[in-house]
């Protein structure tokens, strides 16, 4: 089975959002960046294919070189090469487009992506990818086996889950569940060392195509202050909750 | 140049957010001076809400199991026979789960997590969206003629109520899905968070699960979902789809009741969208309560026992 899994470098969970004084660009100024963390988990998952029913694991980004450090990373963790696709990733579209242009020359089986990147909550880059490469797709999926050419998967839908079946090419968006948390693969020394010799290819993408543009950027307000109430007087509580924010 | 919206059902019914995303969408054809078009599939009942001025019904068996491949074709023919401009879709699991697919189907761009209506900036249609999970908003303007608008839940609410218009059957071919559905399983008769106009969580500071009933009891009172921080799911106190945050659930409620829960940053990214939040905690200085409405400062157990009873009797009092 050869695997791909899409990885997007999102600033780490901790960080606080700030947008350039224009206003037109988010400020990465200070900000540390990591795997985002839906995709972790399919990067896992796709090493244990790897380790257990013996697969060849790839992964690529769209970036430019300041994303190469979270490849690496994953390359630690136990993929098998990195391919950098050069560009400044600008819409979900793009990202989708010239991932797919890749998946298309490399032949994969099996494509892993994110539910969603924590950044900019696209939601689309793995149902764009499926329709683009004609491949099966299942989102939010909390489990995954492949058995020959057929896939088995858990979904998480509002309010439970379902069991699906399909064949392989897939395309699946993964998130918490996948893999248990305290399996998250954490890179080794010995990882880390041949991490550095693993293969990175930088592709040109052929085309630069967007559907959407962001124009500008906004933090939100800051809040106005809490009112207190005090704990011998719960009666007050329901009362503004009642009345004033008019939720009960 | 209409603007078509896509209403879920379900049990053929409408879905509790039909209503919210019917009101968008006639309030963006207000805005452009257009029709605004509800599309339904496998409704018994589809009569007008939120002020759409036509419904197209779509009867056929084979859409009685959602899988996703099936119906973002189906909707994509839709969008291009009812000539629409704008697709307005909502934000449950199924739906986000349509939006990359048919913005591929029909060539037109994907706006996720729309939370008004459009603005114009130098000329450009913007939406307004939240990004960096809730931490900031992008304006966001398509570049194609056709546009998919995923309206985030509880953004925008329900402000239209007026009825009465033509409801037309549409007969669309359904295609064979790649993916097969073997079986599914739901949670009946409480609460979800996806769903609840009210989400009671709790975090480390219940102690542990034995003192999980408080907060079931909390909820079943006020008619709450109930959910959890991280590290409780973590713990396996609770269960993994309870767990919301910037990496769990996103929660976009009405009313929120943190208990026990300190207010870290990737907590409140997840919640930030609801409108009003409330906090008890017994450490004055804990994060929440610079993030939150309304609060006390106080030991769970002694206050929440208490809010239980005071809120069955204000139930009692205004059924
Ligand atoms: C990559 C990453 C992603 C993360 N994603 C998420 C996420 O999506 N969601 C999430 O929730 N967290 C997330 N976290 C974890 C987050 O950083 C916090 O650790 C977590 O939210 C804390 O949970 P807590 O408030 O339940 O526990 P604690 O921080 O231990 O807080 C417990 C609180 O309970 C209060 N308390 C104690 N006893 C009582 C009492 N008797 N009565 C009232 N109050 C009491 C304490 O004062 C304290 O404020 C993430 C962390 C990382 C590193
Ligand atoms: N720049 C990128 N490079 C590679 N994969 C990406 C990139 N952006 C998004 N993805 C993948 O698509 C998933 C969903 O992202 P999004 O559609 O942006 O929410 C992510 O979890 C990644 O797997």
């Amino acid at each position: 089975m050869k695997i791909l899994v899409c990885i997007s470098a999102v600033p780490d969970t901790t960080s606080k959002i700030n947008f350039t004084a224009d206003q037109k660009s988010f400020d990465t100024g200070g900000v540390q960046f990591v795997i985002n963390p839906n995709d972790e988990f399919g990067l896992t998952r796709a090493v244990w294919f790897k380790e257990q029913q013996g697969a060849e694991v790839h992964i690529a980004t769209v970036g430019e070189a300041s994303v190469e450090p979270i490849m690496r990373k994953a390359l630690a963790i136990g993929a098998d090469k990195a391919f950098r696709i050069n560009t400044h990733p600008l819409d979900g579209f793009l990202v989708a487009n010239t991932l797919s242009e890749h998946i298309k020359t490399e032949h994969y089986d099996l494509v892993i992506c994110g539910r969603e990147s924590i950044d900019y909550n696209g939601n689309m880059v793995p149902g764009l990818i499926a329709n683009h490469c004609n491949f099966a797709f299942i989102n939010t999926c909390t489990s995954l086996t492949v058995d020959g050419n057929k896939a088995t998967a858990t979904r998480e839908i509002d309010g439970g889950s379902e069991t699906l079946e399909t064949q392989l090419p897939l395309v699946v968006g993964a998130q918490k569940g996948l893999v248990e948390e305290s399996d998250l693969k954490i890179p080794n020394m010995r990882g880390i060392m041949s991490a550095r010799t693993k293969p990175l290819e930088i592709i040109t993408p052929s085309s630069l195509e967007t559907l959407t543009e962001d124009l500008s950027f906004e933090k939100p307000d800051s809040k106005g202050a809490i009112t207190l109430v005090d704990e011998a007087n719960i009666d007050q509580l329901i009362e503004l909750l009642h009345k004033e924010a008019k939720v009960l | 140049m209409s603007v078509l919206v896509y209403l879920e059902s379900e049990n053929k019914a409408y879905k509790k957010t039909a209503n919210e995303l019917a009101s968008y969408a006639a309030e963006l054809a207000n805005q452009l001076n257009t029709e605004a078009i509800g599309l339904v599939i496998n409704n018994d009942q589809p009569e007008i809400i939120g002020g759409l001025n036509q419904i197209i019904s779509v009867n056929n068996e084979a859409l009685d199991t959602y899988t996703a491949e099936k119906f973002a074709s189906l909707i994509s023919v839709a969008f291009e026979k009812s000539g629409a401009q704008y697709l307005v879709i909502g934000s449950s699991a199924d739906s986000k789960y349509l939006g990359g697919l048919i913005s591929a189907k029909s060539s037109s761009g994907y706006i996720p997590n729309v939370i008004a209506l459009p603005e114009n900036i130098d000329g450009k249609t913007a939406f307004k969206r939240t990004v960096f999970t809730n931490k900031g908003y992008a304006l966001t303007t398509p570049k194609t003629k056709r546009c998919i608008i995923g309206l985030s839940k509880n953004s925008f609410g329900s402000v239209r109520s007026d009825s009465g218009s033509r409801v037309e059957s549409m007969i669309l071919d359904v295609i064979d899905d790649p993916v097969s559905l073997i079986s599914k399983s739901t949670v009946n008769g409480k609460a979800t968070i996806a769903d609840a106009d009210i989400v009671v969580s709790a975090g480390r500071g219940l102690k542990g699960p034995e003192n999980w009933h408080l907060i079931e009891e909390l909820a079943d009172v006020l008619g709450a979902a109930t959910a959890c921080s991280k590290p409780v799911s973590d713990l396996g106190w609770r269960p993994h789809s309870e767990h919301v945050g910037q990496t769990g659930k996103p929660v976009a409620t009405n009313l929120y009741i943190a208990i026990g829960i300190s207010g870290a940053i990737q907590h409140l990214a997840g919640i930030n969208a609801s409108k009003i939040k409330v906090v008890i905690n017994n450490d004055p200085e804990a994060p929440f309560f610079k993030a939150a409405d309304y609060g006390i400062v106080g030991d769970a157990f002694t206050i929440v026992p208490q809010l239980i009873e005071k809120l069955k009797a204000f139930k009692a009092e205004n059924a």
